[in-house]
């Protein structure tokens, strides 16, 4: 297969990969705001097809089309994803920033609360507080935001502590200068790269962790056409061999989360001085 | 020495327990806020029949009808007395419940955790030697692949290649169907185990694997691997006497510290292979309202995961000379 190609050097195959994985998401989300809802009606004249040139994804037993159902289901993933991972990196920055700066006490609570939030499985955080919430969108995206923190929080901890013994910000804070000005003009900056490319990180297992969560019955309602829902469903077919039901909308969620993940991986090399050079 | 590992434990039980009794208190006012109506999820579809003096005697049985802050009063003393009440689904007491299904989950979990563990480190050993090749470069791909990957989803292309096409393993549950408990052989268990078990392996070999790989490309890149090879030791020589004590305990204590992803990983297994553990359960409890069971099994997942973060920590001071004589303390 490589042979075929030409030989990339690493720029070039990173410059590919990028590409590639932004095109990818790209069709995807495009797909999803172009693509009409007529797939999602029930059609009983076309039910339990196979895979052909007209359904290339199949059909499932309302005649729906997988096809579109599989491309909103990703883009409501998508949607949950992005916002689950933006409001965990947020909280992840407010933690991280306040651990840093505002001294031992903070920081110990902090900690302490790092230690608490990945004492129990993610899994079954998100099921007791998705559970709390009554179920649908908001109590998986609230279940996926207080579970992806901590990790985040340690790095961007970790970074603040550096930075604060730095000696810039120890002359600035000699010059007379406040707290906020410190945490604002000198650490901040030094922290959004980090925080940006870590909730892109993030963004991934949130995709995840929501579609096991609505696959187990806890997340968005059995209405909408998330992943999570068509693959709980396709298991009441998949003893009769209508195997297209599970195997083509897995398959484009791993293929998203793969992108996203190539995406955020190549970002962290180009923002990391060590590496972006090579 | 041994005053200070002592130290060490009672250090971290206390924590343990600290952390639990927090974790309790946050439980408690979440489930407390759930708009579930537990008479309703108990009583299920025969609520219309229910009146409301029915539904008050209920209420009053499960002690409902208290303010949380008393109930959580009376789990907490019923707790210390070891009374962890009664499953509303079950029918039985929560102990008895969690028992009987974790050692079914037990059974899953080990020998996944065994296979992902030895394969896992196999493989990241293999990446490591032929660091740079196409080999490594597939390895590395497929683990990479593998961390993007949805466990359940797996578990489903498994049914079908496996149980549905191929017809090698049963489509689901624990024991064979339409046969007494008693006569259900342990070889038997062992087939419905083994397809969950590989599912829930395969995404737990990614993690163990990269790692193991970073780790012996650093110590590869060691200034006494270098003098190994300018005495002229062989790769494998190598490998056998710098790398793999090296290597070993990251991956050993890597194993251990992912008991929490294991756990997330069998729930999901067993609900997609209708395996009676105890991840089922927690979906069941869940789904149902069964506050004591789902309260109990949260717990219960809790010290799992601290009893594995606590083993991989013992090790680390046991097993590691530096740590053990002291030097690194």
């Amino acid at each position: 297969m490589t042979h075929l190609l030409p030989r990339l050097n690493r720029r070039q195959q990173f410059v590919a990969g990028t590409a590639v994985s932004a095109g990818i998401l790209g069709v995807v989300i495009l797909a999803g705001f172009l693509m009409s809802s007529d797939g999602l009606v029930t059609n009983l004249a076309a039910r339990h097809l196979s895979p052909s040139w007209q359904y290339p994804f199949g059909t499932d037993w309302l005649g729906r089309d997988m096809l579109a159902r599989t491309i909103k289901g990703l883009n409501l993933s998508l949607g949950v994803g992005l916002l689950a991972a933006s409001l965990s990196g947020l909280i992840a920055l407010v933690l991280g920033l306040a651990a840093g700066t505002l001294g031992k006490g903070v920081d110990t609570v902090v900690t302490w609360l790092v230690d608490l939030a990945l004492g129990m499985p993610h899994l079954v955080v998100i099921i007791l507080i998705a559970f709390a919430m009554g179920g649908g969108a908001k109590g998986v995206i609230t279940g996926v935001m207080l579970t992806h923190w901590p990790s985040l929080t340690r790095v961007i901890r970790a970074e603040v502590l550096q930075l604060r013994s730095a000696e810039y910000v120890q002359i600035s804070r000699r010059l007379g200068k406040s707290n906020w000005w410190v945490a604002t003009r000198h650490i901040l900056p030094h922290i959004l790269p980090q925080l940006f490319v870590g909730t892109l990180l993030l963004f991934p297992h949130a995709i995840l962790h929501e579609a096991a969560v609505t696959f187990l019955g806890f997340g968005l309602s059995p209405h909408q056409p998330a992943i999570g829902i068509i693959l709980s469903e396709s298991m009441s077919y998949l003893s009769t061999g209508m195997w297209w039901l599970a195997f083509f909308p897995g398959l484009m969620l791993l293929v998203v989360v793969r992108m996203v993940d190539i995406l955020g991986d190549n970002l962290r090399q180009l923002m990391d001085p060590h590496s972006a050079h090579q | 020495m041994n005053k200070n590992l002592l130290l060490f434990i009672l250090g971290k039980l206390l924590r343990m327990t600290g952390l639990l009794i927090c974790l309790s208190i946050i439980i408690f006012w979440l489930m407390s806020k759930s708009p579930i109506d537990p008479i309703q999820a108990y009583v299920g579809a025969d609520m219309m029949l229910v009146g409301p003096e029915q539904r008050q005697q209920i209420m009053e049985y499960w002690g409902l009808n208290e303010p949380p802050v008393e109930r959580f009063k009376h789990w907490l003393l019923a707790v210390s007395r070891g009374d962890l009440g009664t499953s509303m689904i079950y029918r039985q007491p929560v102990l008895q419940v969690i028992k009987e299904r974790f050692t079914a989950s037990l059974a899953l979990m080990g020998m996944a955790w065994l296979l992902s563990g030895v394969f896992g480190f196999a493989l990241g050993v293999l990446a490591g030697v032929k660091q740079g090749t196409r080999l490594d470069g597939m390895i590395k791909w497929y683990c990479l692949t593998l961390a993007s990957t949805p466990g359940f989803w797996l578990g489903l292309l498994m049914l079908v290649v496996f149980a549905v096409w191929l017809g090698w393993f049963p489509v689901g549950l624990g024991v064979p169907a339409g046969v007494l408990q008693e006569n259900v052989s342990w070889l038997d268990r062992l087939y419905h185990l083994i397809l969950p078990a590989i599912t829930l392996s395969i995404t737990g070999v990614a993690n163990v694997a990269l790692h193991t790989r970073q780790k012996l490309i650093d110590v590869l890149n060691s200034d006494y691997v270098l003098f190994a090879k300018a005495r002229g030791e062989s790769n494998w020589t190598i490998f056998w006497r710098h790398g793999l004590r090296n290597v070993a305990l990251p991956a050993i204590t890597l194993q251990f510290a992912s008991f929490g992803e294991l756990f997330g990983g069998s729930v999901l297994a067993e609900q997609v292979f209708s395996y009676p553990g105890l991840g089922q359960a927690t979906v069941q409890a869940g789904l149902r309202g069964d506050l004591p069971l789902l309260l109990a099994i949260a717990l219960f997942s809790a010290i799992f995961i601290f009893t594995g973060n606590f083993i991989a920590d013992l090790i680390y001071r046991v097993i590691d000379p530096r740590i053990r004589e002291g030097e690194l303390l």
